[in-house]
Formats: C-alpha cells, structure tokens, sequence
C-alpha cells in the first residue's frame, strides 16, 4: 500500500563499486541511473552494478526528477529507465541521445523489437513489456461452473455469480485509485471500444459514445468491487488477491508473479492469467513497454561506458537469474505461465499505450476527473465533457492548443 | 536602543523575511498574470515500439517542440490579465450553475467544491478545537501536582507527531479492513467502508485534525489559567457561584484574548488543510484549496506544470484567510483600543 511506495522512494540502493566475474566489462567511469522502483528495475540494476562505479536510484517518484536532472548539464544521471508516456518529455526537451551507433558498436546482443525508435533513430532500448489483463481464481471458477471471461459482459455475468456465492469478500479487484490509475483504466477500456483521444489539432474528442460506454462499463464493475475503491492502487489489489478477498481483476502482469510468492500469497497455484476482457473492439488494455535512456548532456566516453554497462545488466544472464519478475524482451526469456495472459492479449490485438504529449495532459485531466462519475456526482457526458474542457484549459496554458 | 544597534538586530531577520517571504510572494502575484508556453510544431513522427514477438510501428502527426540553438525548449512568455484567475474560478460555469439552482452542478467545479469544504473543514474544526484545547487544559489544572508533567507530556503527543504520518496512521487504521473498522463492523454486525464516501472522510479529517491541533490550544490556555485571579474566583465561590458559573464568567472572559489569538491561529491553518487530502488520499471524493494549487503545481503526464494557475489559485487563498481574519483582527482593534 501506501508504505511501500514510500519505502520504495526513499530507498537508494547504493550498490558496492567491486566489479565482479559475472560481468565481463569492467567499468572505471562513475555512472548513476535514474530509474522506476519495481522488482524488474532492481533486477536489472543489480546486474549493472556488478560492473563497479555504478550507483542506481530506485524512486517511484522518478517522473518528477527526470526532465530536471536530464536538463542539467553534466546530466546529473548518464542512464534513465522510462516507459512510453515518461519517454515524452525526455524526447522533447531533447536531453536524450540516439543510440544508433552505440547499438552498432555494443548492442549485438539486441534484438530488433528492443529498439525504440523515432523517426529511425534509436532512443531507447527497452527491456520489458507490461500490460494489464485478467487474473482470477481459477478454483472459483471451476466450482461455479464459469467459463474463462472472455469480455466483460462474461466479466460482469461472472461477477454476479460470485457474488451470489458468497465465497470471497468481493468478486472484483481494480486498480481505481483517483488519479494515474482510474485515468489508465479509462484509457484501457476507451481503446477496447476502439476510441481515439485526440484528433490531428489535438482537440480531445473523448465524449463520444465510446467514451460514454467505457464509463458505464467502469461503473458497472465498482458494483462488485470493495467500496473503498477510490483509493486501491495495483499494490492493494495484488494484496487483495494474495489475500483470497476477490476473485477477479484487470492486473499488470508484474504482478503475476507476487501471486505465486509463497511468503505473502494464500493462493499459490490457484490464479490463471488470461488475456484482458475484450471492449467491442480491441482488448480492453495498452501494451507498455520499459526501457534504458542515455543522457544527451555527457562525454562520449561517459556514453560509451554507460552503453556496455547497461547491456551487461540486460543481457541473457540476469533474464535467467530473474525469468519471472517481468515479461522480458531479452533474449533467454522463457514465457513462462505468469506471462500468458500479456502474451494473449497482445495476440488478440491489444494497442500499444499511444504516448503523446497530448495524451499526457489528457491522462492527468482524466484522472482528476473521472471519480465525479464513480461517486455518481456526475453523469457520463457531462463528466466526459467536463474532462475535456480542464484538458482544454490544460492544453491552452502548455501552448498546445491555441 | 540607538537606531543603529536596533537595525543591527533587527536587520537580518527583515532581509530574511523580504527573501523568503515578500520576494516570493511578489513573484507569485506576478506569475498569476503571466502563461508561460512551450512552442509547438506539428511534425510527422514514425514510432516503433515492442510488440511481442515483432514491433509495431505507427506514423502519426504530433505536436513537437521546437529546440532554440542551444537545444533548450522554446517558450514564450504572455501576459493574460486575470485568464489564469478566470480558468481557476470558472465565474461562468459557476454562475450559470447557480442561476439554474443546482448546487451539484456548482459543487462539480474543482475550485468551488474545494472552497465548499475548505470553509466546511475550517468553521466546524474551530469550536471543537477551542472547546477540546479548553477542556484539557482545565483537566491539566485540576490534575494533582504530582501527576501533572506526565498529563501534560501525554496531551501535547498528537501535537509533536508529524501531520503526514498523523494522517497516515489513522488512514491505515480505517482502510479496508483496519482495526478500529473492524472493530466498528464487529460492534455494529454491519460492513462499513469508511473510505467509500465523502461525509465519513471528511468526518475522519476533522477529527484528525483536532486530536492534532488540540494539545497547541490546550498548551496556551492552560498558561492563561495560570493568571486567573484567584480573588475573583474565591469571592466566586463565596456569593455561591457554581463551578459552570466560575467558567463562564470569570475564567472564559480572562482566557477571551488568547481564545481569539488560538482562533486566528487555526483559522490560518485549517484554511491551508492538505496533508489530511494527502494522507487520506482523499482526493476522489474530497480536495482542498491547498491541494488545488499542488495539484497545478505537480507536472502532468506529459510533464508540464501549470504554474500559472497555481499561481492564481495561492493569490486566491491567500485572499480567503485574509477575508476569514477581518472578524477576529477587528475584535482585537477594538479590544486595544478599548484597553488603553
């Protein structure tokens, strides 16, 4: 809950400068990442560390430092871990760099779907992919005689059976907090009903019935949930789920594996990972990806050591080290059955999150929003209209609207 | 005091002041009519992101910024007059609102449902905390000699813990099932979520806040008890007055100047309420005039802040305490101008 994630942004993992065996570079420039705090990132980090001279900071708040300390000139980190919206304001403020013949001097270990690029040029390269889908408790529904839920009328059909059973406290888990989490929920079920946020001024153009839809089916969903679902983030529904207290929800697959974590989950082997519920249209999700950036505002030689640094931390061996702590896009993984339900989404059609500066300022407005609706303190259109206007507002005072 | 050795003293903490509190204050005033924008063009950008065994790519028109030679952002920098102020208020929605009579319509604008509660939160914690702060005081009074450093010690241990963790731990003792909500559903035999609708966070806010403010009155109104005239009350007590009588007219009207001063005090707190919004993630349900400028201040997902109208928003606070102290700042005019 509340007390890992500060746990986790005041936790500086400061790692040892012993360069050890198992990494074949030995590194003698002083290098610092700047990165997200979850088990992939340290996983990884970890990794690059045994390279010596490398101190990582692990802070879930790393959105907020980045722009600066990427500003600042010498960058006051070489290396950055982003996913597809915090890669934006990076990439616009040019702080940094193509990757292009560095991934030609050291990257031979890469494959092509790790590079990141635009325009053709290499900005990053990725390590992970995330996704939202179904979890649900695979005894329960086996002894209601239910089907997997393919969409979510099955989801809500499902649900009302459960309920009706009695057997957990609540047949719904979702990541509801007020804020990034409900506006990201928004974005997944709006993308199922093939909707698009923006047009080409970037104009939102969210109060459609594809919007309207997708706020009903959210409403509909809280019916089943834990009421206080206004303030549950992913770490609460994980818990929730190792709890035995709900049946079914929408989860990132990085969390898949907490559930078979002996020491905090009671229902080890009982959760299957399915593909997330389809909308009318698509998946009701968006695939993101995690990966490395390298600073504009350093030496070259800085870059270079920071390069091979970070491509012994990725590399084969940690992936093996670590199989199941994230859907690696490094070779070695093997995709296991906590990684199933990523894979079939993607495979049913699932849309990549559509990262824009657009859609940033969207995504803040929308989580600002949207709890008016669940609270039931405004209808879907006005709700939706009145997003759109505070994105207008938003969108005016960034000068990306006139 | 020549007026040299007076400016020697008293030098330092007004340049302090003027640093860290007029020169702020100045820049944010300014701010609030200035919008400062990042310059866009509309460029055609492929992007080829992972997929899961082979990428995706999209082309798509987006909005770029432009890079000046140094390969710093373009911005530029208008004056808008009071735009910013009107985005914060909304006069026109909130009047067309009104006009139509329907509050939850009016209560949907951010900054009028923040004042809605903002005001709320302020007016009802007032009295419960003087009349709290009063009532521990009275009982350090009449409490032996020999235990009153312990009574004291353990009435100021709200006041010494931090808000945030404050918040945090009454947070965590009613989230889901925590244990005085369990403790309340075992009593009751019903299932209570205490953070599933507005009234019982807001209830849980204000109690928070007095059991935190509380011991600060109690601490000042305690040292006043020390002066009360002893005269007084025993003449009190032998015209046959009772205990509530001595109160009312003797002890009450000696506390009254520090009764206003503890009033101004949480007025001026309690209109900035945010770490309660904070600690209670409260913000689906309730928000605060405070956590309205963090939130413009905090940058969006595509990392822009909207200083301006969090500029805007922190001028209009301010001007809100202002407006809330005129009643007791007139009283204490008055009462000074009467006593001399």
């Amino acid at each position: 809950m509340k007390l890992k994630t500060i746990l986790m942004a005041g936790a500086l993992s400061l790692v040892g400068a012993a360069a050890s065996a198992s990494c074949a570079f030995e590194n003698t420039v002083p290098l610092k990442s700047l990165t997200a705090g979850f088990e992939a990132w340290k996983a990884a980090t970890d990794a690059m560390a045994e390279c010596g001279n490398f101190s990582a900071s692990l802070d879930q708040e790393f959105k907020e430092k980045q722009p600066e300390a990427f500003a600042a000139n010498p960058a006051l980190y070489q290396i950055g871990g982003v996913a597809n919206e915090t890669l934006i304001p990076l990439l616009n403020a040019g702080t940094i760099r193509p990757l292009d013949d560095l991934v030609a001097k050291y990257g031979a270990n890469l494959t092509p779907n790790q590079l990141i690029k635009i325009d053709g040029k290499t900005m990053a390269i990725a390590m992970m992919v995330n996704a939202q889908h179904l979890m649900y408790r695979a005894d329960i529904l086996a002894d209601l005689g239910i089907e997997e839920p393919k969409t979510y009328a099955d989801v809500l059909a499902a649900a009302e059976k459960i309920k009706a059973a009695g057997v957990v406290d609540y047949p719904l888990g979702g990541t509801f907090k007020t804020g990034w989490n409900l506006a990201q929920e928004f974005v997944n079920m709006y993308l199922g009903e093939g909707g698009n946020f923006v047009d080409a001024d970037n104009n939102p153009t969210i109060n459609t019935p594809e919007g309207i839809k997708a706020l009903e089916t959210l409403k509909a969903m809280t019916a089943y949930m834990d009421p206080e679902y206004l303030v549950s983030d992913s770490t609460y529904v994980q818990q929730q789920f190792q709890q035995g207290k709900i049946a079914m929800a929408n989860l990132w697959a990085s969390r898949a594996a907490a559930m078979e974590d002996e020491a905090e989950s009671q229902v080890v082997g009982k959760v299957t990972m399915a593909a997330a519920p389809m909308g009318s249209v698509a998946p009701a999700t968006s695939i993101w990806w995690d990966g490395v950036v390298f600073a504009t505002n350093m030496t070259d030689a800085e870059a270079e050591a920071a390069f091979q640094v970070v491509m012994e931390g990725i590399d084969t061996e940690m992936v093996k080290a670590n199989n199941d702590a994230a859907v690696w896009l490094i070779p070695g993984y093997e995709a296991g059955p906590l990684a199933a339900g990523a894979a079939a989404s993607a495979a049913n059609g699932a849309r990549a999150y559509p990262a824009s500066t657009a859609l940033g300022i969207l995504h803040s407005a929308l989580g600002n929003g949207l709890s008016a609706y669940m609270t039931g303190a405004k209808d879907a259109a006005t709700t939706l209209a009145d997003i759109e206007a505070d994105y207008v507002t938003a969108a005016k005072e960034a000068g990306l609207l006139n | 005091m020549n007026f040299r050795t007076f400016a020697a003293f008293v030098g330092p903490s007004v340049f302090m002041m003027l640093l860290f509190i007029a020169f702020p204050l100045v820049s944010v005033f300014v701010q609030s009519f200035y919008v400062t924008q990042t310059v866009y063009e509309v460029v055609e950008v492929e992007t080829c992101t992972p997929g899961f065994l082979t990428q995706t790519c999209t082309t798509e028109q987006k909005s770029v910024p432009l890079l000046d030679e140094d390969s710093h952002v373009m911005t530029r920098t208008e004056f808008v007059g009071l735009q910013s102020y009107r985005n914060v208020l909304e006069l026109d929605r909130a009047w067309a609102a009104l006009k139509a009579g329907s509050w939850s319509a009016f209560q949907a604008i951010d900054f009028w449902k923040a004042l809605r509660f903002t005001l709320t939160f302020t007016l009802i914690t007032l009295p419960l905390n003087i009349g709290l702060g009063l009532g521990i005081a009275l009982m350090i009074n009449n409490a032996a000699k020999a235990v009153r450093g312990p009574v004291i010690f353990i009435s100021l241990l709200p006041f010494i813990i931090t808000p945030v963790i404050g918040a945090l731990s009454i947070n965590w003792l009613f989230r889901g099932d925590g244990i005085l909500t369990a403790a309340m559903e075992w009593y009751s035999g019903r299932d209570i979520a205490m953070f599933a609708q507005a009234w019982t966070i807001e209830l849980l806010m204000m109690l928070y806040r007095v059991w935190h403010v509380a011991p600060f009155a109690a601490i000042v109104f305690y040292a006043g008890l020390q002066t009360v005239n002893s005269d007084s009350l025993e003449s009190a007590v032998i015209d046959g007055a009772s205990r509530w009588q001595r109160l009312r007219f003797i002890v009450i009207p000696h506390l009254m100047p520090l009764i206003i001063f503890v009033s101004m005090i949480h007025l001026m707190d309690a209109y900035r309420v945010f770490e309660e919004v904070v600690g209670f993630s409260s913000q689906g349900h309730v928000i605060s005039l405070q956590w309205l400028t963090y939130d413009f201040l905090v940058p969006d997902q595509a990392g822009n802040r909207s200083v301006s109208r969090a500029s805007a928003s922190a001028m209009l606070t301010m001007i809100g305490i202002t407006l809330l102290l005129i009643a007791p700042l007139r009283r204490t005019w008055r009462d000074h101008k009467g006593g001399h």
